[in-house]
């Protein structure tokens, strides 16, 4: 364990010359990046920039080509690490939600608790309820995702990820997936989970959430980060000219 | 078209003799042992299927997760496997494990030629169900194995509570269906020997076909069509009514 190792362990997510190649395809060119604990991250960028590539390496759903990436410290790129252990202490939620349509909404949230973190069944349940309160829908633990909006089934599966306790989320895109009218409520879940001082990677179109509540913005563009910053200075004045195209386009 | 039709059916039913045909599929007096011994066969053939595609099931789900395999040599096993199955005639495959296959390694499975048969039964069940389960896992969208994979489920957990459920309700009106066919291919097990306890509905139909009151008849064969009939017309029709409903679901 070097001075690598020690330098990042005050870093929540430490990614250094990460690249992936999807076959001949180069779509994250050398990133290196750094979330700090209780930190808010948005990334933003054009579609097919490798922002959602680079939040998928960081639970390691994708493989990374080459690079390393650090986790509270412990390099999950490492064929040795036990990967499913790291993984419950990172939440991610889809852009599609990802609930598991042959359960209830509790069932949802208790089967990793049960399965994973081998809690008992009461316990598991107290923790789901706890969770769907604090979402605004405790009312619906019976209901099946089909029976919910795609507002109330994102929130469910912000829940589902709080059920495991994690140290920090990763969100792909949350509210892309939703009609404009249900985008409220998640942001005002994602909003609250910040000010509770919870570690978040978030790759987003919603400017406005960024410059609320992030705590730095990266815009990236073809497999690289162009611009990072505050997020209230990148969205005033970017400094690159592609990062001025691509607001140009989206303000 | 119809009148065509009842010209047709009208005309067979003139020109058949129907003497002929009551004397040889309907002949009275079947009498004797044929209630109990009707009864066993229709127990057995029940049995049979049943251990037929348990086990089919469980090796077809060994089958098709082996094809699913990142690991290339898994996925030739399985598919090697399945193509020799598929390609044998039953009757073939339980005529080899029934004679050939226990004398070349001295085996001797439980139930004697029946047991051997009914294993060879087993082997080309799992092989037809393997492709149906690894089309029913292959349809589980990719994310809700990342979901659960995300949430720190192991790679068993996520197949056990997420995956196969999900393929399951996929699968049952196929499934229902490779029952049915499993019901009437239990009937080439009558080719093997069995003790009389052993005999399943065509091997019993079998033995009155040259014995007993009605030897020379097909009244026996008559009798235990109309059993199967009764078996597995109401198991097609379920498999009617579950596809009818999941195009509804969608």
């Amino acid at each position: 364990m070097s001075a690598v190792t020690v330098e990042a362990t005050s870093a929540a997510i430490h990614v250094s010359a990460l690249h992936k190649y999807f076959g001949e395809n180069e779509v994250l060119k050398g990133i290196d990046f750094q979330v700090d604990a209780g930190q808010v991250v948005c990334v933003i960028g054009p579609s097919g920039s490798g922002k959602s590539t680079l939040l998928r390496c960081v639970n390691r759903l994708e493989e990374p080509t080459s690079g390393q990436i650090l986790v509270e410290g412990i390099d999950i790129t490492d064929p040795e690490t036990d990967l499913d252990k790291v993984r419950a202490r990172i939440g991610m939620v889809f852009q599609q939600f990802n609930l598991f349509p042959h359960m209830t909404v509790l069932q949802n949230l208790c089967i990793a608790q049960r399965t994973a973190k081998r809690r008992s069944k009461a316990e598991a349940v107290e923790v789901a309820r706890a969770n769907l309160a604090k979402v605004g829908l405790a009312e619906k633990e019976s209901a099946y995702p089909a029976h919910l909006s795609g507002g109330q089934q994102q929130r469910v599966a912000i829940a589902r990820a709080l059920s495991m306790d994690p140290d920090m989320m990763l969100f792909d895109e949350p509210t892309s997936a939703l009609d404009p009218e249900l985008v409220g409520d998640v942001l005002a879940i994602m909003k609250q989970l910040a000010a509770e001082g919870m570690t978040m990677m978030v790759v987003t179109h919603e400017m406005g959430f960024a410059r609320e509540v992030g705590d730095k913005l990266v815009f990236m563009d073809g497999g690289v980060i162009v611009e990072e910053g505050d997020p209230r200075e990148v969205l005033a004045d970017p400094k690159h000219d592609r990062t001025k195209a691509f607001l140009s386009k989206v303000l | 078209m119809y009148a065509i039709l009842v010209v047709v059916v009208v005309f067979l039913a003139a020109s058949v003799n129907w003497t002929k045909v009551h004397d040889n599929f309907w002949a009275p007096g079947l009498g004797g042992n044929w209630h109990d011994l009707i009864l066993t066969g229709l127990k057995n053939t029940v049995i049979y299927t049943a251990i037929a595609f348990g086990l089919g099931l469980v090796l077809a789900l060994a089958l098709a997760l082996l094809k699913l395999s990142p690991v290339a040599p898994y996925r030739w096993i399985a598919t090697v496997y399945i193509e020799i199955f598929r390609g044998l005639p039953a009757l073939v495959t339980i005529l080899l494990m029934a004679f050939a296959v226990p004398i070349a390694f001295g085996w001797h499975v439980p139930g004697g030629t029946v047991g051997a048969g009914l294993l060879g039964l087993v082997l080309v069940a799992g092989a037809y169900m393997a492709e149906t389960l690894r089309a029913g896992l292959q349809a589980v969208p990719k994310g809700q194995a990342e979901a659960a994979r995300s949430l720190g489920m192991g790679p068993v957990a996520t197949m056990a509570h997420v995956i196969i459920p999900q393929a399951f309700r996929v699968i049952i009106p196929p499934l229902t269906n490779e029952f049915v066919l499993l019901i009437k291919d239990t009937s080439l097990l009558s080719i093997v020997g069995a003790t009389a306890g052993q005999r399943e509905l065509t091997n019993v139909a079998r033995d009155f076909l040259t014995s007993g009151p009605t030897a020379g008849t097909g009244t026996s064969l008559t009798q235990v069509a109309i059993l199967y009939l009764v078996i597995s017309l109401p198991l097609t029709r379920l498999v009617a009514w579950l596809e009818k409903r999941q195009q509804r679901a969608r």
